[in-house]
């Protein structure tokens, strides 16, 4: 909850004013009762025609006051409401921003979406709610409860007696509907899973003639969630009845102890009248409040996964002291890293050492799983390792800041990714740049014809940048990276989609930058070129060397290049 | 579709829950009935409680014992309405649903490819789910805001019909108001729609490529975008959310405003009347007055629910209305096939204005391999397409074994093709039962051979729980790991036929050459067509396809097509020589 009070601090008067102004259209409306009591009593009994008049002109004097006041209230719970929800938004997304890598993969993209948008809105109904009606039914209820008392004490005690019986009645209810709630909520994912299975997997499916089995499958997934569903049903429905029946049988016990006092003097007819309204107020607001306590519990726990988001740490700039570089260190280095992933069993990767001079390439070879990704990876310190160190320009990646090495370190990833907006919004991603160097770093990587085929520089990319093919997006992806003036650059096999003559005039191209390249693949004709390779396999260096030496040394070496040149023709 | 026939297939649909149907009408009026029962009986209770020694109380205990039956019948009628409610909407969303579902599996292929899945499940689960939600428990609440409506005025005119006339107009004002209300709302829910939209996408976008803005420091930028898009939010949210909450309390008011003038009325009549219309009924007055707006109030939201209720049940019923892949139910059944195809002047395209196939022919003899190049767009996927009958042909044939592939089931088709795609997937279910899609009869040591033969055992006893491990959707496998699986699933039913689309495009060279094996045992005496961009699988075809936008432009062997230096010769040099 200390994030959702946090947020409201801001909105502390919202928060206040709201529920006060809530209190006092709440007294408006209960000393209607009491008005119309008096009408009765004394305007009616002594036949006084004025006094009704005035009477019933106060009792819409009080509905006025009360619109005006509810109206104010609305709109100080809607501002701390929506307030509270944006800033929990924009809370969320720095958070999520400076998660790690690990935490990227521990908590899932679909689930930080979800976070963002829907968990967001369900918290500002509550607030919104909590602020307008959850504050309001108690008050009159409360209220009329103890405006029960200044009409008449023993009257009133049946009221009171009432109050917590209809208490016990909402919160058994509530507490027996929401664990069965949840249950349906599970079997509804398993019923949207199916169905976006069937849709996905329609070839498949119908390749193994399989359709009749999948919806006998469905069949029983659905009826085991109408089944759920009808039962949660039956117990939520209790509410209603069940409070209906409490307040009448107060209804009568009241009419009778009404009877009795009136009976003895002690109470007038319109005092009766008076306190069976107020009796009905309160039926009237506890079915309210009844409805509402779902929207409420819901909201509390959208609220509980924000927090366990919020609560998460952020990944630190750097993890430790700097140690300062050296003159004439190797631009990367490896000293007996291992890693493993978070909850993984064995490790990603054991005893890794070697080291790239400034200005050379490196090629990272291997064949799936083999822990290629893994090892880039913690060379900006996406990743970071769990023994050894892992050096950059002789300084420990720990104690470097994240900012300045990932400046230094560019990556261009696997899947190629394009953010909407145009070609040049996208290159500067790589970093402030002028036009002229972003049309070199758009040459260097072979995309010039990409870009002039969109029109230039403000080309348009839609989202995911779904009107580029996939080669055209790897160049420019590569271009994005050059942007920057990167120290090393990295290449996770990103330029599997260029055919052989592009991907031999990056190669050039990038010969000419005074920069540490670092290429991985599973082919050996992408590494071949490199200064020295590096064989992988099932997270251990293989094998270290040149093409010619690792043909010479490596038998694994020897059985990939085989695979590939008899696959391939020569290579 | 027209209202008027939406409601009659909704009709049709609660025809088998006719009886809980008629249950529900009855017990709401029931229930309407005592529940208003119960401030009238009250009343004559008040009537009796005069003053001091002034009480009747003989005339008392019926009236409460009036009043406790009233409340016994209306809680149990409320319930059986719940009730019977509750299964009517639940079985209807189940059959709803499941009819859908069902029409999945009939609906040609087309329908969905032509479709984002979004859409189509939404209408599985989403629109069913509000269908149920708003038109049937929306039914009940429509029908009991309605009956106490009628009820309440026919107890006012009973009781004093003056009085009864001032509600009756007073009313509506509410309804006025709430609508005046509710239109102003409209746009300013609608361009938080827009806003929310936008920001929602930016999310999406940045959220999904985390990774991407770590790695260019992309943060403070994306952050800028965010909080400028939050503020607008924030702004078109508080207009939203605080317009459509004035609507309660200004109605909230005209209610005020009726019950004050029921008072003023009523007060005056009593004592006009000198007590003919006694204090008693005016109580009751008072509450029938409030119970009289409710139900206005109620039927002003039920109504909006409604609306959206039909528009859902309009898309719920265009898909079930859906043309359905022809039956095939009269056809035989292809039996175990040789393996001879033939495809004779096939004309074919997906979208009428552009043809693909304009008159393609080819034969597979049986247990010939024949391998398909060309570049994307050429039409090889087309190919497989019409092959597995996913799509029919518009012109020409295409043969297997000499019969038309059009008068034979489907099924007994397809279960002559095995097909391994680049598209790896899987169900969510154990690896067990994704391997054994295609045989279910097979056993233990058939299943483990196949695995081991595709190279899959080991690395799925590594999993958690070895073949009993749940896989599918995304995570836990790689995609050469999903690759395996399905070559293992394809090895396990042994069809006359295979079809590989890029089969092994997502393994390592090194496995490929260990699984290449059991692949070429697997397509010795079997026709196979293969799509691959490994050469040694192309060369060693009985014949390869050169396709290029939707003709087949050479046809030979590797030896061949090299000598004659056409299409093929060029792409062989464009992509494996150096």
């Amino acid at each position: 909850m200390k994030h959702l009070f946090s947020c409201l601090k801001r909105y502390k008067k919202e928060g206040l004013l709201a529920p006060l102004f809530k209190l006092l259209e709440a007294c408006m409306e209960l000393v209607v009762p009491l008005v119309v009591a008096h009408i009765v009593n004394v305007g009616v009994a002594g036949a006084d025609r004025m006094y009704i008049v005035y009477g019933c002109l106060l009792l819409v004097a009080f509905g006025a006051a009360g619109l005006a006041f509810a109206l104010t209230a609305q709109y100080f719970a809607a501002k701390a409401a929506v307030g509270v929800s944006a800033e929990l938004r924009a809370r969320l997304f720095t958070k999520l921003q400076s998660f790690s890598y690990s935490q990227i993969d521990e908590v899932g993209t679909a689930a930080m979406i979800t976070r963002m948008t829907s968990d967001c809105q369900q918290v500002q109904n509550g607030v919104n709610m909590f602020l307008r009606i959850l504050l309001r039914s108690p008050i009159i209820v409360f209220g009329a409860a103890i405006m029960a008392f200044t009409v008449d004490v023993r009257s009133a005690l049946v009221i009171l007696g009432l109050i917590p019986l209809l208490a016990v009645v909402v919160v058994a209810v509530m507490a027996a509907g929401i664990p069965l709630y949840k249950k349906v909520q599970a079997r509804l994912d398993g019923v949207n899973l199916s169905a976006r299975e069937n849709l996905q997997g329609a070839r498949v499916i119908r390749a193994f003639c399989r359709e009749e089995e999948e919806a006998r499958e469905f069949s029983v997934r659905n009826g085991a969630l109408c089944r759920e569903q009808r039962h949660a049903g039956r117990i939520s429905a209790l509410a209603g009845p069940l409070t209906f029946m409490l307040v009448n049988i107060a209804v009568i016990v009241l009419v009778y102890v009404g009877a009795l006092r009136v009976n003895a003097g002690k109470l007038g007819q319109g005092d009766v009248i008076a306190l069976y309204s107020y009796l009905s107020l309160i039926l009237v607001e506890l079915i309210k409040l009844a409805n509402l306590i779902f929207t409420v519990s819901r909201a509390v726990s959208s609220q509980k996964r924000i927090g366990k988001v919020l609560d998460a740490p952020s990944e630190p700039s750097a993890l430790m002291e700097r140690t300062g570089g050296e003159e004439h260190a190797p631009a990367i280095s490896f000293e007996d890293v291992s890693f493993t992933y978070a909850g993984g069993g064995a490790p990603a990767l054991s005893d890794i050492t070697f080291s790239v001079e400034n200005g050379k390439t490196l090629g990272v070879l291997g064949g799936t799983g083999a822990g290629k990704s893994t090892l880039i990876d913690l060379i900006p310190r996406f990743y970071e390792a769990s023994s050894g160190r892992v050096l950059v320009g002789g300084e420990d990646v720990n104690g470097i800041p994240a900012e300045e090495l990932r400046k230094k370190v560019a990556v261009v990833p696997q899947h190629a990714v394009l953010f909407k907006g145009t070609i040049r919004s996208n290159l500067l991603w790589g970093g402030e740049a002028t036009d002229e160097e972003l049309m070199r770093a758009v040459c260097l990587a072979q995309a010039s014809d990409v870009v002039a085929s969109k029109g230039g520089l403000d080309g348009e990319v839609v989202q995911e940048g779904k009107n580029f093919s996939g080669g055209q997006r790897q160049r420019l992806t590569i271009a994005r990276a050059l942007v920057g003036k990167p120290e090393i650059l990295i290449l996770d096999d990103s330029a599997s989609a260029l055919d052989y003559a592009t991907d031999a005039a990056l190669r050039r191209a990038l010969k000419t930058l005074d920069c540490t390249v670092v290429v991985v693949s599973q082919r050996v004709s992408a590494v071949r070129h490199a200064d020295t390779i590096l064989l992988l396999d099932e997270g251990r260096v293989a094998a270290m060397g040149t093409h010619e030496e690792l043909l010479k040394n490596s038998p694994l070496y020897g059985e990939i290049y085989a695979s590939q040149t008899r696959a391939e023709g020569e290579v | 579709m027209k209202r008027s026939l939406i409601f009659r297939r909704i009709l049709r649909l609660l025809k088998p829950y006719a009886g809980y149907f008629v249950l529900t009408v009855f017990a709401a009026m029931v229930s309407v009935a005592a529940q208003l029962l119960v401030p009238f009986l009250v009343g004559e209770c008040v009537d009796v409680i005069v003053g001091q020694n002034n009480v009747n109380f003989h005339a008392l205990y019926p009236l409460l014992c009036g009043v406790g039956g009233c409340v016994v019948a209306a809680v149990v009628s409320q319930y059986v309405v719940s009730l019977a409610n509750n299964r009517i909407a639940y079985c209807v969303l189940a059959d709803v649903r499941r009819d859908t579902f069902e029409k999945l599996g009939r609906l040609p292929l087309k329908y969905i490819d032509d479709r984002p899945y979004g859409d189509i499940s939404a209408v599985i689960v989403a629109d069913s789910e509000q269908f149920a939600d708003g038109l049937l428990l929306g039914f009940t609440q429509l029908f009991t805001g309605v009956c106490t409506i009628l009820g309440v005025l026919v107890i006012m005119f009973v009781l004093r019909w003056e009085i009864a006339l001032i509600v009756f107009f007073l009313t509506p004002l509410s309804l006025l108001i709430a609508r005046f209300i509710s239109k102003r709302t409209y746009t300013t829910f609608k361009r938080q729609a827009e806003v929310r939209a936008e920001q929602t996408a930016f999310i999406d976008e940045m959220v999904e490529n985390l990774k991407v803005v770590k790695a260019f420091t992309h943060e403070e930028e994306n952050e800028a975008t965010f909080a400028e898009q939050n503020e607008r939010l924030r702004r078109a949210s508080l207009r939203a959310v605080f317009f459509s909450s004035t609507v309660n309390p200004s109605t909230r008011f005209v209610n005020s405003v009726v019950y004050s003038s029921v008072a003023l009325s009523g007060a005056l009549i009593v004592i006009a009347t000198g007590g003919a219309f006694s204090v008693g009924a005016l109580t009751s007055f008072l509450s029938y007055a409030t119970q009289y707006t409710k139900p206005f109030n109620e039927i002003t939201e039920v109504i909006a629910e409604f609306q959206n209720a039909l528009a859902c049940a309009g898309r719920i019923f265009a898909l079930l209305d859906e043309k359905e892949q022809p039956t095939d139910a009269a056809f035989p059944g292809l039996g175990r096939a040789e393996g001879e195809v033939k495809a004779e002047h096939v004309r074919f395209a997906y979208d009428p204005a552009r043809p693909l196939f304009e008159n393609l022919n080819l034969t597979a003899e049986a247990g010939k391999h024949i391998a398909i190049v060309g570049p994307t767009g050429c039409g090889k996927t087309t190919l497989i397409n019409l092959l597995m009958r996913f799509y029919d042909v518009d012109g020409g044939r295409i043969l297997v074994d000499g019969k038309d592939v059009r008068a034979i089931t489907r099924k007994s088709l397809r279960k002559n093709y095995g097909m391994v795609l680049q598209d790896t997937w899987l169900k969510e279910a154990t690896v067990r039962e994704n391997l054994c899609m295609g045989a279910e009869n097979c056993t233990e040591e058939e299943m483990i051979a196949a695995a081991k033969a595709a190279h899959a055992h080991g690395f799925i006893m590594r999993l958690p729980n070895g073949y009993d491990t749940v896989v599918g959707g995304t995570g836990t496998l790689s995609e050469g790991q999903r690759q395996l699986l399905c070559i293992a699933r394809v090895m396990l039913c042994r069809p006359p036929m295979l079809i590989l689309d890029e089969a092994t495009s997502s393994i390592d060279t090194r496995t490929e050459l260990l699984v290449q094996d059991a692949f070429s045992k697997l397509m010795e005496g079997r026709t196979c067509f293969i799509i691959a961009h490994r050469l040694s699988t192309i060369k060693n075809a009985d014949r390869i396809l050169v396709m290029g936008e939707g003709k087949i432009l050479e046809e030979g062997t590797h030896a061949e097509l090299l000598k004659r230096g056409g299409a093929y010769a060029k792409l062989y040099h464009a992509q494996f020589e150096e």
